[in-house]
């Protein structure tokens, strides 16, 4: 059952509310059930973040590999530039989060009007 | 000098008026550097839904219901991949697992002497990065009886304002130049690069998110119906065995 793969207006939320809501809200009000039951330090704890750590990596990645819409027209070398160049950026002025994106930005919007022969 | 709100802290029943007081301290406490950084990842949040077929009030709607913004995002991804509900919610889940923790950590803070259960199940909704950072660095600050309604006030308006945001960027996106529209596409993964980088707890983590993103444009070509939960298989289990190889070294 793919999300259209019911042309009912209520299929789409109900997809949200399966997939999104309560695949989301079960870790919060199990993290609400086991109270203070539960060690941060734990093995099994480690493993299961290193797993959600790896997926939303690869998420990252394949926004910036295959994108879509309007991104996709910049090349793969500008858009993996850029996104180094802020990661190293982020990394050397002390893990700003605000100046890897400032960063990444700035290389991305020069390349693309370099590109476009406006410079 | 006590503010009349101390003086009131240990009243056998708090007011309503002094519960609203703190509530919009709340409010007021959520509008801060990492509020801005997180607005400006739901900017391009809300390019990626309209590029991948949500409606404006799907994605208003997704945005207030599911509120983690990786869950959202790994969401929109399975869509996108033409991937089916039960898949898409293991992905989302996979995700998800840090929420759990994450509450864990935040409980005996939040917790009044005489908190209701329901009320904390309703807050632990709350619950991402951006306001679990926000009330790990001030909550001890709030005397405890109001802890709640504080919290309930960093949550909501935090909820409220990225809806109302990914309400006026759905609808200004389409009119926007191509140079613009591709800048914001970039927001959402150079955010999630920089924050997830930082939010890693041990070295492991910093090892399974390297492997993620070599891993994941990979899988991507090799196995495309399963690409997102094989790489994070894959790249979770070795960063898992990295953690138990280095700790076994450390011990010895």
């Amino acid at each position: 059952m793919t999300f259209d793969a019911l042309d009912a207006w209520w299929w789409p939320y109900v997809f949200i509310l399966v997939a999104g809501w309560l695949a989301t809200d079960s870790w919060r009000f199990l993290g609400v059930y086991l109270g203070g039951r539960i060690s941060e330090e734990s093995d099994a704890l480690v493993f299961v973040r290193c797993v959600a750590t790896a997926l939303v990596a690869a998420v990252i990645a394949n926004l910036i590999v295959n994108p879509n819409g309007p991104l996709a027209d910049t090349t793969l070398e500008l858009r993996v530039f850029s996104a180094i160049v802020g990661f190293c950026a982020f990394l050397w002025f002390g893990k700003r989060v605000l100046v890897g994106i400032f960063v990444t930005e700035a290389v991305l919007i020069a390349g693309m009007i370099l590109a476009s022969g406006w410079a | 000098m006590p503010s009349p709100a101390d003086s009131h802290s240990d009243a056998p029943d708090p007011d309503f008026s002094t519960r609203l007081k703190w509530f919009a301290r709340g409010c007021r406490a959520a509008m801060s550097v990492p509020a801005l950084i997180l607005a400006s990842s739901f900017v391009g949040f809300a390019a990626l839904a309209l590029e991948a077929g949500f409606t404006l009030a799907q994605t208003v709607f997704m945005t207030g219901i599911v509120w983690a913004l990786p869950a959202k995002v790994v969401l929109i991804g399975a869509v996108l991949a033409g991937n089916g509900i039960a898949g898409a919610a293991f992905a989302v889940a996979l995700s998800s697992v840090r929420l759990a923790p994450m509450v864990v950590v935040l409980l005996p803070e939040l917790r009044g002497p005489r908190t209701r259960t329901w009320v904390l199940y309703l807050l632990s909704h709350f619950v991402a990065v951006t306001s679990w950072v926000i009330a790990l660095e001030q909550i001890r600050h709030v005397p405890r009886e109001f802890r709640t309604s504080w919290y309930g006030g960093v949550g909501s308006s935090l909820v409220v304002l990225n809806m109302i945001i990914v309400a006026l960027v759905y609808m200004l996106a389409q009119n926007l130049p191509p140079l613009i529209s591709a800048a914001l596409f970039m927001l959402t993964p150079i955010y999630f690069l920089t924050s997830l980088w930082v939010s890693a707890r041990e070295r492991a983590g910093h090892v399974a998110m390297v492997l993620g993103l070599l891993l994941g444009p990979l899988f991507y070509v090799l196995v495309p119906d399963f690409s997102l939960l094989a790489t994070g298989l894959v790249g979770g289990l070795l960063a898992y065995l990295f953690h138990v190889v280095t700790k076994r070294r450390k011990a010895t």
